[in-house]
């Protein structure tokens, strides 16, 4: 089971904890009503209350409460129905009122799991706690030579931290874990999961001790935002770690920046720098309560979450583990496919899918919801490939035309007349056409090159303009050549 | 001409609605006096121009006979509350120009209801105070003379000694003030007026800034106690922006003064009673036992054992909390910055100039208390006595209607006078911060005079959400002690 890392004194185990904060889907902040679209211009979604104007009252928005909830129920986690917001404080310009309105001692959600999959197994990663939290604005600090500037857009906006415990042993699992997390949130509609614009970021807790024995120091790499990097930051980190015991020294308990152009992690503060951030309730906001029926109303709306999804696909769809897992991962891929494999063959919808648009659409830099080709026509495309309308070359052909035009498969094929040639006798004609003219060739088959098989099914499918019934093709020039 | 401002709130909304004078006479009458009384101190800002506009729509609305309740009411605002277009500064240096895009809750409600703004009062600096001589602007004056003492000027008390030295003096009819240990009963107290704290929850605390969120409440400085009911039903109500606002319906206080006290129970914790009080408070409170029991009310002695630890608790909890509210006014966004080399020398420096020393000292408090290892021994110990103390109200209420307790240990002293012993300071909110640390409603009524012929308050203290009581009985008192004396100071 376990991955250990080698080194000069033998075998060294990793020891991971994830801190992922997931930017709650929602029309408008945590506590004002100020909108929250990526990308606007600076300031321009900015309330009274997310710039602490004097005076100004935070009032927690009950859609983020259900999104939190909603988040709870997906990570198998108790739902606490009596949480209070407290007050982080500490000073920084993007942080107009001098603290942050985060959860500490009673958070919203408390323990839960998720599971994983790895290439030994599946495992069940332990989850801390999910707290509901502001954002904080974000400083610039490449537009003047002299001066930061502040964008508040951000500030206020809400987000969930949710706290997995020290169960992860690889940058492998890490990677695992922040897959799997994000696929829940995203397939709840809580979070949209988008590491580039800072929607899921993640704070990486490493440490290494040798197998069996007493945890060690951790070091804490704020602000990964990307999956590879998390796993780049662990390999790094836990190396330097195991080099520095080795070398004699110890671990310091320090804050560590990421460098993802170096691939390397850096010291940013020590434990002795680490603010004091003097956590106490918040006392402008009421503990925040709700009743079961709250949770029972929302846990009995969740969508089919990909763990069961993947399952059902496999039991359902004779899917493989790995067909499954892959289809899965992303609600709209699943989506998506249960669409286009209704009633038609599950292995071979799983392989178009997977395979040809999936390849298509990333060298077009398309994702699955901009794709030319629609679920149910891409389904359409299976139906006339099992029923023998046209060969599976022929199909990738018509592929390409329906990925370009969006035009219908059965239109294209009708259109140009690639309907597959499934007529003995005429199939048979053209058999005999390609052994006439290559007398040679039939020869030396026949003293025993085997290879040329090959050969005479191209000449046949040439012929035909690709529309010959391969199976039949085959079928018939054994038969003539043998 | 002084006959107008003999009018006390009631009588002069009735006089305007009858015409006999009007709203920008009303006005213009206080407009005047303000301008001659500048000595005192009462206002930071003037706003006579905005004045005179909504007085005239209050004359228009008057004349077509849809006036509003306080229509041509001519009152102070503490410049704490929020107010749109107009400098807004909590008494402080740092909010250096601040002039907010938006009206408080409480002072939207005011001209919703028809009210006049002569100005905004002067205050204590972020409310921090008991005196009104930390403010930035100056100390305030209090109309008043001792006695003994004619030449020396005093403190109104404070933090909302502005407003109160503004209806003393008659430079205004009435004043908005806040309350977060006493800083509207205590002002009363020392300028011979009515101070009304409400529940906490009853005012919204939206715009208003912020001294310390969980004792924080605004509530109305007057001449009578039919004047504070009147107020505060322009004042009050429940506010969806303030997450610790009642959402309960505003009574009409005013109806609730039946001056009828016959039957009820009143409580007189021994506790308030402390060694080494000047003998005439005591005195003062044997008049108002007197008096109300005279009256018809039963008079029941009462324990609450935990009174004495509210004015520690208060200042753990308060400083604590204004330790981080005050943390935004950092110099990034508005009010005063003072350039520094780098960022941190930046904030150094704009807090270190724009924060007064009682401000500075708080913060340090608070930021202390809440540091790690030491916020079990403080923070948490203050809020776990502070539901003790809660609980000792709770407790009392089953068994009495409402409290009486002197308002103040003492009369008003001379400006000056306890600026350097910050403890002999604090102690003058001893009677006034258990009622602000269990959130009950608590009103300071004027009763007698001191040996030094200055005013001296008694306090009424009741149940959560029980104003109606509170100005019941204070009302009664009010009616029993007769209090007509005048401050040689003012208009």
């Amino acid at each position: 089971m376990a991955q250990f890392l080698k080194g000069e004194t033998g075998d060294w185990e990793i020891v991971i904890g994830l801190e992922v904060h997931a930017q709650v889907s929602s029309e408008a902040k945590l506590f004002s009503s100020a909108a929250t679209k990526f990308g606007a211009e600076p300031n321009s979604q900015v309330s009274l209350v997310d710039a602490a104007m004097p005076g100004m009252l935070p009032v927690i928005n009950k859609e983020c409460v259900r999104q939190a909830i909603k988040t709870g129920l997906g990570i198998n986690a108790k739902i606490n129905l009596f949480s209070v917001f407290d007050r982080k404080n500490y000073f920084y310009p993007d942080l107009p009122q001098g603290y942050q309105i985060s959860q500490f001692k009673q958070p919203i959600v408390g323990e839960g799991f998720l599971e994983i999959e790895v290439s030994d197994g599946v495992k069940k990663i332990g989850i801390e706690r999910l707290h509901l939290e502001q954002d904080a604005g974000k400083s610039m600090h490449d537009q003047h030579p002299t001066k930061s500037f502040i964008d508040l857009n951000r500030s206020g906006v809400a987000l969930m931290e949710i706290v997995s415990k020290p169960d992860i042993r690889s940058g492998e699992e890490a990677g695992a874990y922040v897959k799997k997390l994000r696929s829940i949130v995203r397939y709840l509609g809580t979070c949209d999961g988008n590491m580039q614009e800072g929607s899921l970021r993640c704070d990486v807790n490493v440490s290494v001790r040798k197998p069996g024995e007493e945890l060690g120091t951790r070091c804490e790499i704020k602000n990964v935002n990307s999956i590879r990097f998390v796993q780049q930051a662990i390999e790094y980190e836990a190396r330097r770690q195991i080099e520095m015991i080795e070398d004699g020294h110890s671990i310091n308990q320090e804050t560590r920046l990421f460098d993802p152009n170096k691939g390397e992690t850096r010291s940013m503060r020590s434990k002795e720098e680490a603010h004091d951030y003097r956590y106490f309730p918040d006392p402008d906001l009421l503990p925040l309560k709700f009743d079961d029926a709250l949770v029972q109303a929302i846990a009995s709306d969740m969508p089919e979450l990909p763990d069961a999804k993947r399952t059902r696909f496999i039991e359902e769809y004779e899917l493989s583990e790995a067909d499954a897992t892959l289809l899965v991962e992303e609600r709209e891929t699943a989506e998506f496919y249960e669409k286009m494999a209704v009633g038609r063959d599950k292995k071979l919808s799983a392989n178009w899918l997977g395979t040809e648009l999936f390849g298509a659409l990333n060298k077009e830099g398309l994702s699955l919801a901009e794709s030319p080709i629609t679920a149910e026509s891409l389904g359409r495309l299976m139906e006339i490939i099992s029923d023998g309308t046209i060969s599976g070359r022929i199909a990738k052909d018509v592929f390409v035309d329906m990925f370009e035009s969006g035009e219908d498969a059965l239109d294209i094929v009708e259109r140009k007349g690639l309907t597959q040639i499934s007529d003995a006798g005429a199939i048979s004609e053209l058999v005999e056409s390609v052994i006439s003219d290559n007398a040679s060739k039939v020869a030396e088959f026949r003293n025993g090159k085997d290879k040329l098989f090959g050969f005479f099914v191209g000449q046949v499918m040439k012929k035909s303009q690709g529309k010959a019934n391969p199976k039949l093709v085959n079928d018939l020039l054994k038969d003539k050549l043998g | 001409m002084s006959s107008i401002l003999d009018l006390d709130l009631a009588s002069a909304k009735s006089a305007l609605q009858k015409k006999e004078v009007s709203a920008v006479e009303l006005t213009e009458t206080y407009l005047n006096v303000m301008s001659s009384n500048d000595h005192l101190n009462c206002y930071i800002t003037s706003t006579p121009e905005r004045a005179l506009d909504m007085a005239s729509k209050s004359d228009d609305r008057i004349n077509s006979g849809d006036a509003l309740p306080l229509d041509g009411i001519p009152i102070g605002i503490k410049d704490l509350f929020c107010t749109d277009g107009v400098l807004t500064t909590a008494g402080s240096h740092i909010l250096n120009g601040f002039i907010p895009t938006y009206d408080s809750t409480v002072t939207e409600n005011l001209w919703e209801n028809g009210a006049v703004m002569l100005g905004k009062c002067n205050m204590d600096e972020f409310a921090m105070g008991s005196a009104n001589t930390t403010s930035y602007f100056g100390a305030v004056e209090n109309p008043w003379r001792s006695d003994d003492r004619q030449k020396t000027p005093l403190v109104p008390g404070g933090s909302s000694g502005g407003s109160a030295s503004a209806v003393a003096s008659r430079l205004a009819l009435a004043a908005t003030g806040t309350d977060t240990g006493g800083s509207i009963r205590q002002p009363g107290s020392f300028c011979g007026i009515v101070g009304l704290k409400p529940t906490y929850g009853r005012c919204s605390r939206w715009g208003t800034i912020a001294f310390a969120s969980s004792l924080d409440q605004a509530g109305p400085l007057t001449r009578t106690v039919r004047d504070a009911a009147i107020m505060l039903k322009a004042m009050a109500g429940h506010d969806p922006k303030d997450s610790t606002s009642a959402n309960l319906q505003v009574p009409d206080f005013e109806s609730a003064l039946t001056n009828d006290v016959r039957g009820l129970r009143i409580g007189v914790p021994r506790e308030y009673l402390l060694d080494g009080m000047p003998s005439e408070i005591e005195k003062l409170l044997e008049t108002g036992i007197e008096m109300l029991r005279t009256a018809g009310a039963t008079i029941v002695d009462v324990s609450m054992p935990h009174t004495k630890f509210a004015l520690p608790t208060y200042y753990i909890i308060a400083p604590a909390e204004a330790s981080s509210n005050l943390a935004r006014y950092d110099g990034v966004r508005y009010g005063l910055r003072i350039e520094g080399d780098n960022l941190d020398d930046m904030y150094e420096k704009t807090r270190s100039v724009g924060f007064g020393a009682e401000v500075k000292r708080r913060i340090l408090i608070g930021t202390y208390v809440l540091s790690a290892g030491y916020y079990d021994a403080y923070y948490l110990k203050a809020q776990r006595v502070r539901s003790l103390i809660k609980q000792d109200f709770d407790l009392v209420f089953d068994n009495v209607d409402v409290l009486l307790t002197p308002t103040a240990p003492s009369d008003a002293f001379a400006i000056g006078e306890n600026d350097d012993d910050p403890i002999k300071m604090y102690l003058n909110d001893i009677f006034t911060v258990p009622a602000s640390l269990a959130g009950v409603p608590a009103i300071s009524v004027p009763v007698g005079l001191s040996k030094n012929k200055l005013p001296l308050g008694l306090q009424i203290i009741g149940k959560m959400f029980d104003e109606e009581l509170v100005l019941r009985v204070g009302g009664a008192l009010e009616g029993m002690a007769g209090f007509k004396s005048r401050p040689a100071g003012g208009a």
